[in-house]
């Protein structure tokens, strides 16, 4: 099960406050189908590009083609840019 | 670090770069230094107004004016609809892009371009602007962040929904994120000491030498060309293609030498006016910024108010923190408050954390990336009030630090769980270098603070054409703002085994290579680099091919080695090895041009972290801070460049000390910026500084080929509370609000003296 | 109005240009004569970008009127390589890799050019002064600073 770790703002916005859960996915194709199921908007948001995919520590600007370890943590962050 | 680095015969080596010889002889081509046959120039008229609505506007005589050749105004760009896309830095709304270049149904700050003109001299153009009656009808303003908060501020944008809040009603709050990790009420009972602190930070500009810059020349059947000073020529492409409706095929944008960017360069001001007026005036029209419209139109960063609480144990262990980040976006949302969340205690293993920003529009340009947005104002307030936590518990400031040292596992409080990261290595040199163990003489004092930049990946395209004479050509599309080009032909020739000197890296136009993502968040050597040494070694992959078929072997039997193809072992055959330019030489042979490709989206970007020491000198008698010594210690993954490496750090701390002590924009009572020029908005001159000591770290991030982390973004992050700490170290006053300038600091120095008089 | 002609030494080779009253001499270089090495940072004088020699004096060239330099020798960055031979502090800058965007370049080289000429052995303080009208954003001066003082040891013919 790939655990998801969600922030204040994306919990309120589209889990009610659930911002801990697990899911049974094993990519990130996957991940956000399941997510639009499970609670509408969020994994079209995360598709939209205006969230940046964070697997196991790394911070992937576009996570759309990854594939998720069963064991894998995701958080997903406000994108990233920079100077 | 030195025995790995001699695994290298060319990264970590300080070549001369390749377009040195150019900048140095006066013969780079900046932005403005480009010119075409025919060419007439633009200007823009910018309201004086920091609110108002703009009624009406008449161009009539401007436009009868001998000379003028085309004039535009809101009414010539199609409106945008307000929907968030990814392009370019961030998310881009359109609405708000068209808005911001252009002026439609307000005014939003001093400065707010609102007509242009093109004429055959800048003279007529200038006159032309004088011509044009704007008829306007002033409105309250509001400049300050936590004014633009209050019930009753005037507002803006009437229509602004806020997202992440509720709010009934108007307001100037666009946005509202928060970040949380475990439980900060649990957190703070289990703290011995509980500090509270408000800090506030001055929107401080990039301060790039050379003004915005364009030439654009759009022919009768609509296609452009457009030269300009950018950090992304394919988001100039995408900007001007959404604003003007024109298809991306017709637009080609050639980047010019750039002259400073830090973040400021990844928007279009000029960029779709010149456009336009080049499509109405059938001309090619060349537009320059004057330093003046550079002040009042382009960047900043945000200015932040921000209130910190901290939890912790006596022996140092943090238990809990709270931030609050309010920052002010100008005109336009998009300051950046999730960054400032996220990195304000992203060096620290805390378990207890909770972060919130606002995104705040005010009357003042919209803000523009400025190196690690958003990190360096959270950072001041959560590296001062750390400070405070030592001092009060009387623990060495860097000893707190180490304490509390986020390390692989450490999971961040916006989210991750860092991989292998080098923190603790900053801390533990800052700890044992000399610097942190010198002696300080009366009136002054230390301060250390430290800061965290992601690093970003993005997309990347390049090609390594190898020619027949057996050099290179390094094809790649971001524009060199601090020496990418020489690290990108460090790891070309490290990977095709040739000399430096047979490299010749070039950034191309938008035609001439796939896109590329800006160049900014401390990309290009990491994520750009990574494509080049992808392409090199495709092309190091054709080079085997052919070796494989004048041998008559499988191509699997062929190994790279020193420029070399050689048989894989003695099984495979007794060949003599064929090098790269005698396979060059003969490629016409073996199947045509050797061409290496490649293009990704680069992921695994490694974080950056970075400890510096500053010891300040505080003249009692006016407030002036002398910056005396100055040490930067940096994980950089590892240094393709060191010299370039140490630049970008040097330069980053540079700028912090400016942002620290003397930078700031002074706006009158009418909203009107009254320091728009580098005389009184003084960015650091040489005499301000001393040396700084840039100190690298090597922690390689495994997700590239040669360890690269990414360097430009966090040496910005950790200055502006390392001098607040050190004067407070010398003085102690803890100055809480940034620019720590001769009068306020002066004025800090007086009421503390009445204060202690008192008691 | 009609423009002035006025003749001058730029570089060592015999100049003449039509120029209007209002034309800087920065202006006259980058427009009129088509040498685009000096930089317009500022127009203001506040900068440096756009330094140069008139008659063995560093000014800005921002400040300085087209119209005045009748009869002046005029040195800008285009005139500092001898041939094909870099200035040392052209060398040196590339070799300590002083710079970075390269845009200050040009008037910070004409600048320790002629700090040089008056002072073979500056201190650092006095290196900083000196390049104290010249603003760099990228660099944080220190190696800029470090290059200039490097040069002058050679020139000197010190020991490393």
């Amino acid at each position: 099960m790939v655990r998801v770790l969600l922030t204040d703002s994306i919990s309120k916005s589209y889990t009610d406050g659930v911002s801990e859960f697990e899911i049974f996915v094993s990519n990130v194709r996957q991940l956000i189908r399941q997510l639009d199921e499970k609670y509408p908007g969020l994994g079209s948001e995360i598709n939209s590009g205006a969230l940046s995919i964070s697997i196991d520590g790394d911070i992937y600007q576009d996570a759309f083609m990854e594939d998720l370890q069963p064991d894998s943590e995701i958080t997903f962050l406000p994108k990233i840019g920079g100077g | 670090m030195s025995s790995e680095n001699r695994k290298y015969k060319w990264v970590g080596t300080r070549q001369i770069r390749p377009d040195g010889h150019d900048k140095v002889t006066g013969r780079a081509k900046f932005g403005s230094d480009f010119s075409v046959s025919g060419m007439i120039h633009g200007r823009v008229l910018r309201s004086p107004h920091a609110h108002a609505v703009i009624k009406s506007i008449d161009t009539s005589e401007a436009e009868a004016l001998n000379g003028v050749k085309a004039v535009i105004t809101s009414k010539d760009f199609k409106d945008q609809s307000s929907e968030l896309k990814a392009a370019g830095e961030g998310m881009i709304n359109y609405r708000d892009m068209t808005r911001n270049i252009m002026a439609r149904e307000k005014a939003l700050y001093d400065g707010h371009a609102v007509a242009a003109v093109a004429a055959t001299t800048a003279e007529i153009a200038d006159a032309a602007l004088e011509l044009i009656k704007v008829d306007y009808e002033v409105l309250p303003h509001v400049i300050d962040v936590d004014e633009a908060m209050k019930d009753g501020a005037p507002i803006l944008h009437e229509e602004m929904v806020p997202s992440g809040i509720e709010i009934g009603g108007p307001t100037n709050i666009a946005k509202f994120v928060e970040f949380s990790l475990g439980d900060t009420k649990k957190g703070f009972d289990e703290a011995d000491i509980i500090i509270e602190r408000s800090y506030k930070t001055e929107a401080v500009h990039q301060g790039y030498i050379e003004p915005h810059a364009v030439v654009a020349s759009v022919t009768e059947d609509g296609q452009a060309q457009i030269w300009c000073c950018t950090q992304g020529q394919f988001q100039v492409r995408a900007f001007v293609a959404q604003l003007l409706g024109m298809p991306t095929s017709s637009i080609r944008v050639t980047p010019s030498e750039i002259g400073g960017g830090f973040g400021g360069k990844t928007v279009v001001y000029l960029e779709p006016l010149a456009t336009l007026l080049s499509k109405k005036s059938g001309k090619p029209v060349k537009m320059t910024m004057t330093r003046e419209e550079v002040f009042r139109a382009s960047g900043p960063t945000s200015g932040g108010s921000m209130t910190y609480k901290i939890g912790a144990k006596k022996d140092g262990k943090i238990t809990a923190v709270e931030g609050s980040n309010k920052l002010l976006a100008g005109a336009f949302s998009g300051a950046p408050a999730g960054p400032a969340c996220m990195c304000a205690v992203a060096p620290y293993d805390i378990k207890n954390v909770y972060i919130n920003g606002y995104d705040v529009v005010v009357n003042r340009p919209k803000v523009a990336a400025y190196r690690a947005p958003g990190a360096p104002i959270s950072a001041f307030g959560a590296e001062s009030i750390i400070d405070e936590v030592a001092k009060e518990l009387g623990i060495d400031p860097l000893k707190i630090r180490k304490l509390n040292a986020a390390k692989k596992g450490t999971q961040a409080a916006y989210g991750p769980t860092f991989r292998e990261i080098g923190y603790e290595e900053t801390v533990d040199i800052a700890m044992g270098h000399d610097h942190y163990l010198a002696p300080l003489g009366p009136n002054q004092g230390r301060g250390v603070a430290s800061g965290f930049w992601f690093n970003i990946g993005g997309e990347s395209s390049a090609t390594v054409n190898i020619n027949e004479d057996g050099t290179a050509v390094v094809i790649s599309g971001s524009p060199d703002i601090g020496g990418s080009r020489a690290s990108l032909a460090l790891m070309a020739a490290e990977t095709l085994g040739i000399d430096y000197d047979k490299v010749r890296p070039i950034v191309a136009d938008t035609a001439s290579v796939g896109y590329n993502f800006v160049t900014g968040g401390s990309r290009v050597t990491f994520a750009t680099g990574l494509a080049v040494v992808e392409a090199a070694k495709d092309a190091v992959r054709q080079l085997c091919e052919r070796a494989a078929k004048i041998w008559e072997v499988d191509a699997e039997a062929v190994i790279w080695d020193d420029g070399h193809a050689k048989p894989a072992s003695s099984n495979v055959g007794d060949f003599e090895p064929l090098s790269l330019s005698s396979l060059a030489g003969q490629a016409n042979k073996t199947g045509g041009p050797i061409c290496g490709h490649n293009a990704q989206n680069v992921q695994g970007a490694g974080p950056a972290f970075a400890t510096h020491i500053c010891d300040v000198e505080v003249d009692p008698e006016t407030g002036n801070v002398t910056v005396l010594r100055y040490t930067a210690i940096q994980d950089v993954g590892r240094a393709i460049h060191p010299s370039y490496v140490e630049g970008q750090i040097q330069g980053g701390a540079a700028q912090g000390i400016g942002w620290a002590l003397n930078e700031e924009y002074i706006y009158n009572s009418k909203g009107q910026l009254d320091n728009p020029g580098f005389l009184d908005y003084r960015i650091p001159v040489a005499s301000d500084l001393p040396m700084i000591d840039a100190v690298i770290v090597e922690v390689p991030n495994d997700r590239h080929p040669y360890g690269v982390r990414g360097v430009g973004e966090v040496p910005i992050v950790p200055p502006m509370a390392a001098v607040a700490n050190a004067i407070e170290n010398a003085t102690g006053v803890r100055m809480s609000a940034l620019p720590m300038s001769p009068p306020r600091l002066l004025a800090a120095l007086d009421q503390a003296d009445v204060k202690e008089a008192a008691e | 109005m009609a423009k002035h002609h006025i003749s001058m030494t730029l570089n060592g080779e015999p100049t003449e240009f039509l120029c209007s009253t209002r034309q800087t001499l920065l202006d006259v270089l980058r427009d009129e004569l088509n040498l685009t090495g000096s930089k317009e940072g500022c127009a203001s004088g506040d900068c440096g970008a756009c330094s140069v020699m008139v008659d063995d004096r560093l000014v800005c060239s921002c400040l300085v009127l087209g119209a005045e330099c009748d009869g002046k020798t005029v040195e800008s960055i285009e005139g500092m390589a001898d041939g094909e031979n870099l200035h040392p502090l052209q060398q040196k800058f590339l070799e300590e890799a002083a710079l970075q965007c390269g845009i200050c370049t040009p008037g910070v080289l004409v600048a320790a050019k002629a700090l040089l000429e008056k002072n073979n052995n500056p201190t650092e303080t006095e290196v900083r002064y000196w390049l104290a009208g010249n603003l760099c954003r990228c660099t944080g001066y220190d190696k800029i600073v470090r290059a200039v003082m490097s040069t002058a040891a050679d020139m000197r013919g010190d020991a490393k």
